[in-house]
Order: C-alpha cells, then structure tokens, then sequence
C-alpha cells in the first residue's frame, strides 16, 4: 500500500497541541510504519510538498505568513484538521482583536517598546519579521477546513482517534464531552 | 392536584398538573439542554435553548415555561432541535469573547460543556470580537463583560432570593450588558450585600470569585436550591 | 369633575356647534407632516387676513387633522368648494383669501377628485382634515360620543361584543387576529380588574398611520377604548404613545382632559355604572415595545422585553390581570361599526378582511401620504393609481409592506388585493399599513441590509436568537454587499434566517428574518450577483477520504 504523506503546522500558537500530538506515544510507531510526515516542525523541509493527504494545523492565522502558507497547503492538501483551539477558534492569540482596529501595532508597542528592558525597536526587517495582519483569524475564516479537533490542547486519544479513522477511509465521527474547546 | 398524562420522546409519564415540561423531562430522566434556567429561580424562556416541539402546533416551545397539558405529545431531541441547538450555542460563541482556554470557569462552564454535549466543534459564523471590559471594582467578586451570555440568572437570583436588586440588564441587541445599579462600579454599589449568590448562579466565567486563576471557578448550584427550599418549606423561623 | 352627559346634552352642544358654522371654512392641515413645513404659520396669517378683511363673520379659519397628501404640504383646503391648495406658505397664504373674492391667486392646486382622493374610502380618517382635533365639541358636532352613549344606555357588553364580531374586524397592527374574538376573551377571563391598551407605540419605518389617526381624530380612539373596556369589564385604560409623537401626545392629552370635564371618561358615564379612567403611557424609543408583552412590561414601569406567551394577555396581562390590547386604528374602527352597524362594515372589503385600511405611502412614487382604501383593492391601483407612479420616469419594481416584519412584492404581483391572506401568501404582511414603494434604482440587497440593521439595533437582547442572530444576519449582508461573500456565507443566511424566525421569543425576531427571506424569493439573482468564487471551498466528497488513493 502506498504510504500516505502527512504534514503538521504550527501557525500563531503555543506549540502545546504538537506537544500532545507528540503524547500519541508508541501510536507514533503505527504511525510512521503508515505515513510519512514530510512537513512539521519537527522535520527538516523548507518547502510544503504537494499531494499531502492530511495537514493538523496548529495554531490562529496571524500574519501575513501565516496566511500564504495556509493558501498553498489548502491547494496542496487533501484533507485538512483545524488542531487545537488557536486553529478552531483563534484563542489566546486573537485576545488582541477586541482591542479594534490598530490592534497589530498596539500589541507591538506594548511588547517591543513599552516593556522592552533592552534597546526598545519595533522589529520591522522586510522579508523577515511578516507583517501581522489586523484581525487574528481561525484557520477556517480562511480556507475550507474538513476536520476540527478543539481543545486546549486537544487531548492525545483524541488525536489517535480521528486519524485512525482517517487512515482506514472513514469519514471522522467524534462526539461527546471532551470534545469541547479550552 | 391533579395529575397529567402525557408523553416525552414516546416514553408515557405523568407529572401534576402546573408542572413545566421541562420538569416533567426531568422526572423522567429526559435532560433538556438548557441555559437560563436555574433551579430555584423564575423560568424566563430566554436562551431557546429548552425549546420542543409539541405535536398539533406549528410553534417551538420552551420546555422550562411551558406548562404541561393533558395528553401532550413532547419531542426533544429531534434533528430540527438538535441543529437549532448547536446554531443557537455557535451563535453565543461568536458574540462575545469567549476564550475557554484561559477562564476561570474552565471545565466548570455549563456553555463549554453544552457545546461538547452538542457536539459542536467549531463556530461557522465570523466572531464579533467586540470590546467588553472588565468590573474588577467589587472586593470579593469580578465580572468579565467577555464572558457573560445575558441569562439574567444573577439578575433574578439579586431580586428574587438575596432581594438586593443591585443586578440589572441596560441596552438593547448586542450591547444589552448586565449592570449593578445604576450602571454604577460594581465595587461602588451601595445596594449590593456581597452575598455571592449571583457568582454562584452563572453559568460561565462571567462571574467570578476575585483571585481565582484557570478552571478555578467550581459553582456550588446546591447551596440555591437548598436556600430555596428552606424557605419554602419554612425550615428556618425567626 | 364634570357633570353628568346625557343624550340631550349631547345633542345640544351638536346642535351648539352646526349653529356656529360659518359659509366658509378655511381647513389647515394641522398633523405633523404639515407643521413642519410652518403650517402654523400659514394659519395664523391667514386668520390675520381674514380679520383684516373683515371676513370673520363668514369665513372660519381652522386647524384640522391631516389632510393626506403629504408630499404637497403645506396643505389648505376652502370649503364648501372644496379647493386644496397646495405647498401654501405665510407668505402666500394672504391671497387664498384673495381668491375667495374672486381674484387670481398664484397658488398651487390640485384636484380634490383626483385618484388619490377619489378613490380613498374614510372609516378611520372620516373626520381627519375635516374636524378641529383639539375641540371634544366639534367631534361631538359629527357624532362623536353617540355609539358610546347607545352602547351605555341601550345595549349590554354581549351584544356590543356580538356586534365587534359579527363586524368581522381584525387587529391593524399587522398580524389580523379577529377583534371580536379577542375582546370576547377578555370578556371571559374571570377577574374583578381588567384593563384595556392602545397600542400606539408605532414604530416601523415609513409607517405614520397611528400618528395621523391620534393627531386628526383622538377622541374616535377614546370613545373606541371606553366602548371596549364596557364590552370586556375593563375600568382603566392606557395608551402607550411613542414619545417620537409630541403633537399626538400633546393632542390626546387635551382629548382626555376634555372627555373627562364633559364627563365622558371617569365614573358615572351616561348616568350609567360604567368607569373608566384613562391614562398615557409615554414609550422611551424602544421598538419592541410595539410587542405587547413588552409594552405592558414597560407600562408595569419594568424594563420593556417580552415574556413567552402563553399566557397572553387576555388571560394574564398588565399586572397579571386579563387586559385587551389593541392598536389605534383598531379602535378608530370601533365608534363607526357602533353607529351604523356591524353588517354594513361586513360589506365593506373581502371575504375575511372586512372593512378598509389606512396606508402610509412613501418611498419612490409621486403622491406621498396617508390613504384609506376597502381591503382588497388592488395593490396596482394603489401605488399606479393614487400613487401615481415612480417619480421622474423610474418604474415601480417592489412595494414593501409591513415594514421590518413584512416583504418585498415585486412589480409583477402588483394585481395582488390588499387582504391579509393575499399579503402573506406572497410572504409579506399587512402589518399596520406602512407601504413603502421601491423603484429600479433601488438594490433589493440594500434594502433587506437596512431592515436588518433596523431589527439588530432595536432587539431587546433577551433571546439569543434575535440577539447575535440579527447581529450575524447583518454582518452576512453586509459581506454580501461588499461583494466578499461565496455561496456558503449565503447558505448560512439562509439557516439563520430559519432559526431566528422559529425560536426567537418574541414577534420581533421572528419576523426580523423577513425582509430577507422575501427579497430572496423574488430576487435572488440580485444576491447572487453578488457572490464570489470560492477557491478554498469544500472539495468533492470522494476526495476527502484520504485512505483511499494519493494523487
């Protein structure tokens, strides 16, 4: 059987939903001996390949990088998991929302200038630091998203249980209390 | 009293006559989803959430304001129901700013719960993000505008058990918000007792005991409940 | 306070008032529209001339009511030629009186038998323009107080209830349930205290229906109230005005203060056991205080929201007690079907919508104003007819009826009758007569975005449906108009539409969604227009199960 490729994102969040993806244990094991992951954090790989079949994306859509690699995963992906509560519903880091318009640029007054301890600038080096983009977006805001595994983080068994299904061609059911978000 | 007969999601019961639909499901182990209601309080059929479907009328009914009747045929949780539920819930999320992740109510929250139980897992609709702040006026107690659903369970619980009427709702539609007197600092409420009880009545984070961090907020429902009966039954004498 | 009226007294001030009639009456437009346009002061110069002329002994100069053409307000109309002039201004004002004399006068006129008023038939607004408002004598002069005192004296509350019934009238504040039936419920409600409302808190844009009624002829609606609170039990009553009204509030003040002097309010009506007391009720601006569990919730002196019903109120209303609301025009009804008989209101309009209905027509057609047409006339020969078409060469594309509750009908269903089940039955409503007419320059998107808006910010905030569902309602039409929506955003307008119509709490989100269901039947293609590409949409279902194949 051909091996399924399988990618993982880490867009605006904490990293905690790759730290409980990494909590799957020996289901790692089956895993790899299945898929390959050819993107992730965790793999050396500049660029997202094509024919993905399943990307979990962690984390809110935040700037403008975020928002280019997202379009080019979606075009380049079968099914895509919105991971975790950044993903699903944007979380800790759409908190700067509410603060309006202008939001970016007090967000980064705050933590670049007003508490910096050491030489305070505002990062701005074009082609490195991306742009932020003035409303922190749910990854489903964006693009078609298939699946969705709230939670923060979204708890391992969860985690095993959608991609199972998913590896054995099942359209994903999950229900039930631990199902929720935070 | 007299007693009904009826049906709920085709199981036969009966309950006495006077009693809601909502505890007559409960009597028989049927649990409506609900949100603004609380025991122990005055029904006001606000959050749609305990609406049915009664056989023989074209309307949704409030479970928790709706008196039973005689030979009344109840269905709960039909698809049509179901999916107005998860609407309604994915409606709430998207109002205010509900961040589950870092409230107090955590894993304690009757919205957060209800959501999984309905099994919504995400919000189709754009969040509104809108600019609500925080009374941290008051000693003991806080109110987090972000995560208030206008249940109006402090609102009743201030007037009708603690009798302080300190709690209102002012505005209207989306900027409809909980106020203590006069719109006043909760902190400078001449009328507030510092009971609790509204802490102890919301169903969210909203309201929460000062100092506690992430999933702290554990409610005590019974103590209401017990306050009420107690005076019912006339348990205490003065 | 006040003596005891008997039919002689009554007669007698009638009798009073025909003697003081003079040859000629000057009528100046007195209700809101016109004011604002200084018709105050086109009736004080021209009382000036008449006095410098030395016409006072034949010519009266008097405030009425509404005149109904608004648009050419201004408005004066001489009798007993009937000439109505038209945008009439101080300055102008001094020759009308020339022009009695014979002389050439530079004002504008218009025919008086034209379509707009020829073809108008006055139940409601029989005395509207035609008698002083703020004068309880000159009601009296045209019958007024009569159906009262027959009711009093000669009939028991079952036959005036009988009569209500047999009469065939229903609700005019939008949604027609039978008056009889309602007054009959009351009626049977058991409870020593009972209370009638007038819904007066008339509140849909475009719609000035209820202003005009209390503004031109408040007393019609005191005595309808007094004749209902005889027929249910009721001893007190309550109008609810809008305080947006300060002319009708101000007029209804004087009426009351006035019946109760000639004792036709207060105790010992006719000589008879009935009581009655009436009060206003100022609203504050709330919209959903239209809704009537509201408006007694804001009578109560408690925040104005709905309660679910049941109970309704005429089994629990103000104060718990069983309580009749009706609207304005309701009540204006009641005094005429009194005095000349249920059966010839029966005759008048259809099979189930009998008796006539007051519009207020305004939006994008030449003849702006109030008209009162038999039910059942065609909607055509109201908006091309009276109306006169679209202005400047436009063409008639919809005509919105029952404001944020109601819907578009477009162009093509303009043969429809005016009748509540022909309304419904193209997803409109009758509503209470707001009638807005719409040309091709107008973009059916707007116009369901802008009721929207209307609906959003005047939910009360107690159901979460109306409450954030409005608000999602909106933001959808407004991605839609800025061209930023796909297909999906407006599959979820339509569920939200279905979800806010069938669990909101209250009337007023359950028919927010309206608006837009009925531009979406009728117009669609104007959305769709709209619409983007979707390039991140769903994928084809086959592909989304991931185990199958790898491209």
């Amino acid at each position: 059987m051909e091996r399924l490729k399988i990618a993982t994102v880490w867009f605006g969040g904490c990293s905690g939903c790759h730290m409980s993806f990494l909590d799957l244990d020996e289901f790692l094991l089956d895993l790899a001996a299945r898929v390959d992951v050819v993107y992730s954090p965790v793999v050396d790989c500049k660029d997202y390949p094509e024919g993905v079949a399943v990307c979990l994306i962690e984390g809110a859509i935040c700037n403008e990088d975020h928002l280019a690699l997202l379009h080019r995963i979606r075009a380049r992906t079968r099914v895509l998991i919105a991971f975790g509560d950044c993903a699903v519903t944007a979380n800790v880091p759409a908190l700067r929302n509410h603060l309006g318009s202008g939001n970016a640029a007090a967000v980064l007054q705050c933590a670049y200038l007003d508490h910096a301890q050491d030489r305070p600038r505002l990062p701005a080096e074009a082609g490195i630091v991306p742009v932020l983009l003035d409303r922190v977006r749910p990854v489903h805001e964006v693009v078609y998203v298939e699946h969705f595994l709230p939670g923060c983080p979204p708890p391992a068994d969860r985690i095993k249980a959608l991609l199972t299904q998913l590896l054995h061609g099942l359209t994903p059911h999950l229900e039930g209390p631990p199902l929720t978000f935070g | 009293m007299a007693a009904k007969t009826l049906t709920i999601d085709g199981k036969q019961l009966s309950a006495e006559e006077g009693a809601t639909v909502l505890q007559a499901a409960a009597e028989a182990g049927v649990k409506i989803p609900t949100l603004c209601h609380l025991e122990g309080l005055h029904d006001i059929g606000a959050c749609r959430l305990c609406l049915v479907e009664v056989a023989g009328g074209p309307k949704l009914l409030p479970a928790c304001t709706t008196l039973i009747t005689e030979g009344m045929e109840v269905t709960t949780a039909s698809e049509r129901l179901k999916n107005y539920r998860r609407l309604t819930l994915e409606l709430l999320f998207a109002e205010r700013n509900h961040v589950c992740a870092v409230c107090v109510a955590n894993g304690h929250c009757e919205l957060q719960t209800l959501a999984g139980q309905q099994g919504l897992d995400h919000v189709r609709y754009d969040y509104c993000f809108p600019p609500w702040e925080v009374d941290a006026t008051h000693r003991l107690f806080g109110m987090d505008h972000d995560r208030c659903i206008l249940c109006q369970r402090c609102v009743r619980v201030c007037w009708d058990i603690e009798g302080a009427g300190t709690k209102h709702v002012s505005g209207r539609g989306g900027k409809a918000k909980i106020i203590s007197d006069l719109d006043d600092d909760w902190g400078d409420s001449e009328t507030c007792t510092a009971c609790g009880k509204c802490v102890q009545a919301c169903p969210t984070g909203a309201l929460y005991h000062r100092g506690s961090t992430v999933g702290e907020m554990v409610r005590d429902r019974s103590k209401l409940e017990f306050l009420v009966n107690a005076r019912e039954k006339k348990l205490w004498s003065v | 306070m006040g003596g005891l009226m008997t039919l002689a007294d009554l007669q007698q001030i009638k009798e009073r008032e025909l003697a003081a009639q003079k040859k000629i009456v000057l009528r100046c437009c007195l209700a809101a529209g016109c004011c604002s346009s200084d018709a105050h002061g086109v009736k004080e110069r021209l009382e000036k001339a008449v006095a410098e002329a030395g016409l006072h002994h034949d010519v009266e100069v008097r405030g009425v009511g509404c005149l109904k053409l608004c648009c050419a307000g201004p408005l004066v109309q001489a009798d007993p030629a009937g000439t109505l002039y038209t945008h009439v201004t101080p300055e102008s004002a001094p020759s009308i009186i020339a022009a009695l004399r014979g002389d050439q006068t530079a004002l504008t006129q218009t025919d008086p038998n034209a379509a707009f008023f020829a073809l108008q038939h006055s139940i409601v607004l029989a005395h509207s323009g035609r008698i002083d408002p703020e004068r309880i004598e000159a009601y009296i002069a045209v019958d007024g107080y009569a159906a009262l005192l027959n009711a009093l004296t000669e009939l028991d509350p079952k036959s005036v209830l009988e009569t209500v019934v047999r009469s065939g009238l229903r609700g005019r504040g939008g949604a027609g349930f039978p008056t009889g039936l309602k007054w009959g419920t009351v009626a049977k409600s058991p409870g020593a205290k009972k209370y009638v409302i007038c819904n007066a808190d008339e509140g849909d844009p475009g719609a000035f229906m209820d202003r005009s009624v209390l503004e031109s002829d408040p007393h019609a609606v005191l005595e309808g109230m007094a004749i209902a609170a005889y027929a249910v039990g009721a001893d007190q009553g309550f109008i609810y005005v809008r305080a947006e009204y300060p002319l009708a509030i101000a007029r209804l003040q004087t009426a009351i203060k006035q019946a109760k002097r000639l004792g036709l309010l207060g105790s010992g009506i006719f000589e008879s056991p009935f009581h009655f007391n009436l009060d206003l009720r100022i609203g504050a601006g709330a919209f959903v205080c239209g809704e009537e569990t509201a408006l007694m919730a804001s009578v109560e002196g408690q925040r104005g929201t709905p309660r679910p019903r049941p109970p309704f109120p005429a089994a629990s209303g103000l104060w718990g007690c069983p309580t009749l609301i009706n609207n304005v025009e309701t009540f204006a009804n009641i005094p005429p079907i009194l005095r000349h008989g249920a059966d010839w209101f029966a005759g008048i309009g259809t099979l189930r919508s009998k008796g006539t209905k007051v519009f207020a027509l305004a939006g994008k057609i030449k003849n702006t104003g109030l008209i009162e047409v038999p039910m059942g006339t065609p909607l055509r020969t109201i908006v091309e007819e009276m109306g006169g078409g679209a202005p400047d060469g436009g063409r008639i594309k919809a005509v919105q009826t029952g404001g944020p509750s109601g819907g578009c009908i477009p162009a093509h269903h303009l043969d429809t009758p005016v009748d509540y089940e022909s309304l419904t039955t193209l997803g409109s409503i009758m509503g209470s007569g707001g009638m807005i007419v719409m040309d091709d320059s107008t973009r059916m998107v707007d116009v369901a975005r802008f009721f929207m808006e209307f609906c959003m910010d005047e939910s009360c905030g107690k159901c979460i449906p109306c409450r954030a569902g409005t608000v999602q309602m909106h933001h959808l039409l407004e991605k839609i108009l800025a061209r930023r929506a796909t297909a999906r955003d407006l599959a979820k307008l339509e569920e939200l539409c279905d979800l806010v119509q069938h669990t909101s709490l209250c009337g007023l989100g359950q028919t927010a969604p309206n608006p837009v269901v009925s531009t979406l039947r009728f117009f669609r293609a104007e959305y769709d227009e709209l619409l983007q590409p979707d390039p991140h949409g769903p994928r084809p279902a086959a592909a989304s199960a991931p185990g199958a194949t790898v491209s």
